[in-house]
């Protein structure tokens, strides 16, 4: 089925407007909001802290404990179950790994980096706005980082190559292929990369290459968070 | 020739690009890529020498050796207390380094420190592999009793206590308060009055607000000029 043109007008390349925020959440010990159309997560960073039960401890580093979370009034439709799923549990997993190349936790032996991802409002999207602001919330809590992550949906909409698909695109009736992706921009080095669907080699490779570059958009974005934190407050 | 990309004091995020060339050495914070020394935290560049370092600006407080900390008494064994000293780890204070007094066989450890208390403490060893010991060997080393903490970013504690401690001194002469900023981000602060403890801990927090911005002494003169005139009506 032909996909001619996007339901809110963007280009078939282009993503929802971005917003991005550091130190959102006081106690923590570093938080970020990210925001991509209608789609908010907050990521708040606790520890390093002491790990139990003690069999989890891993003797040289310390170990990154994700948690994604979709509230229970957050989607547009039914009201989200509340606690952990089947689904929230291996999100939260592929997170972890999407952070493994580049986060440094050997400083920290036998403790454990919690990192809490709350969506409180989703449009589709939900784990790659979740590794946007845990990269920028792991940043602001001062961790050895390499790089940061940043993650963007690609994918095709009937025929048609997108990035950032919203909620109404992956409904689309004409079928619709959801393949989010988590970079690291100097390198672009993928860590996360899932694919929900059925879709070509070459219209695979063109959906990556797309993603790639609205990566490069997202981190610019990310960049400036984390710098306006400290530049606002030399100015004032 | 090697070449700095970021200026001095600038503020840099992980992965950004410090030096190209292979004069420099990347220190804390900073690693090297190629022939690129790359930052690996979000901080200030600083350069020293050859090496350049990453100075963090956020972040939970890692203890170095001879730091003085506030500690919060959290558990005993036979021979040593264990205290939170807002780390990833608890430090241990063993009976040779807490007292001088001869300890008798069977005698409780909670007569000289118990559980809940706070003490003012001194950071003696750190391991590799996390274990802290701490001494109470040294001027001014002791159980806090009274007042109230205070707890900031530890990377801000500098700010606090001032150039020669002089910001510090300040907040104490105006408040009449005993203050003591420990290393770790917390502060205790022992005054005559509730009123003059709070005026000192809003004076503190201003501090942690603000303290990337220049012209700080003056902002909290200011502050404590406004506030001691309020409590004097």
């Amino acid at each position: 089925m032909k996909y001619t043109k996007r339901s809110d007008g963007r280009k078939f390349d282009e993503c929802r407007p971005m917003k991005a925020e550091v130190g959102v959440i006081k106690n923590a010990v570093g938080s970020a909001r990210f925001q991509i159309g209608k789609t908010i997560a907050i990521a708040a960073v606790y520890g390093p802290k002491d790990l139990f039960p003690k069999f989890l401890q891993k003797p040289h580093t310390a170990v990154l404990r994700c948690n994604y979370n979709m509230m229970a009034f957050s989607g547009s439709g039914e009201r989200v179950r509340p606690g952990a799923n089947r689904r929230s549990k291996e999100i939260s997993l592929v997170i972890e790994k999407a952070f493994e190349p580049v986060l440094d936790l050997s400083e920290f032996p036998k403790a454990v980096v919690d990192v809490y991802i709350e969506l409180i409002q989703t449009d589709a999207g939900t784990r790659c706005a979740g590794i946007c602001a845990a990269s920028l919330a792991l940043a602001d809590a001062g961790f050895d980082m390499k790089d940061l992550v940043c993650a963007i949906s690609c994918g095709l909409v009937g025929d048609q190559v997108v990035v950032d698909l919203d909620k109404t695109e992956e409904d689309f009736e004409g079928g619709a292929v959801d393949i989010p992706i988590a970079m690291l921009p100097r390198t672009e080095e993928i860590t996360l990369l899932q694919l929900d669907g059925e879709i070509s080699k070459e219209q695979l490779l063109k959906a990556i290459e797309a993603g790639k570059e609205a990566c490069k958009k997202i981190y610019e974005v990310q960049k400036a968070a984390l710098r306006a934190k400290y530049t606002v407050e030399a100015t004032q | 020739m090697s070449t700095l990309v970021v200026e001095e004091r600038q503020v840099v995020i992980p992965g950004d690009t410090l030096a190209e060339g292979m004069d420099f050495l990347p220190g804390k914070g900073a690693y090297r890529e190629g022939d690129h020394i790359l930052s690996s935290r979000l901080g200030l560049m600083n350069v020293s020498g050859r090496i350049i370092n990453v100075i963090p600006l956020s972040g939970r407080y890692v203890p170095r050796r001879d730091d003085v900390v506030i500690g919060f008494v959290k558990d005993m064994s036979y021979s040593s207390w264990f205290v939170d000293i807002g780390y990833a780890y608890e430090a241990s204070l063993s009976m040779k380094d807490a007292t001088a007094d001869f300890i008798e066989r069977g005698s409780s450890l909670s007569d000289y420190f118990a559980v809940g208390e706070i003490i003012l403490t001194r950071v003696n060893n750190v391991t590799k592999e996390g274990n802290i010991d701490l001494t109470m060997k040294g001027p001014g080393l002791r159980k806090l009793i009274g007042g109230k903490i205070l707890e900031i970013t530890s990377s801000k504690v500098p700010r606090v206590v001032g150039k020669q401690g002089s910001m510090i001194s300040l907040i104490k002469d105006k408040t009449g308060c005993n203050i003591f900023a420990g290393q770790n981000g917390r502060i205790w602060i022992h005054g005559a009055s509730p009123e003059a403890e709070k005026i000192a801990s809003d004076a503190i927090l201003l501090i942690n607000e603000k303290a990337h911005t220049s012209g700080l002494t003056k902002k909290v003169e200011e502050f404590l000029a406004k506030h001691a005139l309020e409590s004097q009506k």
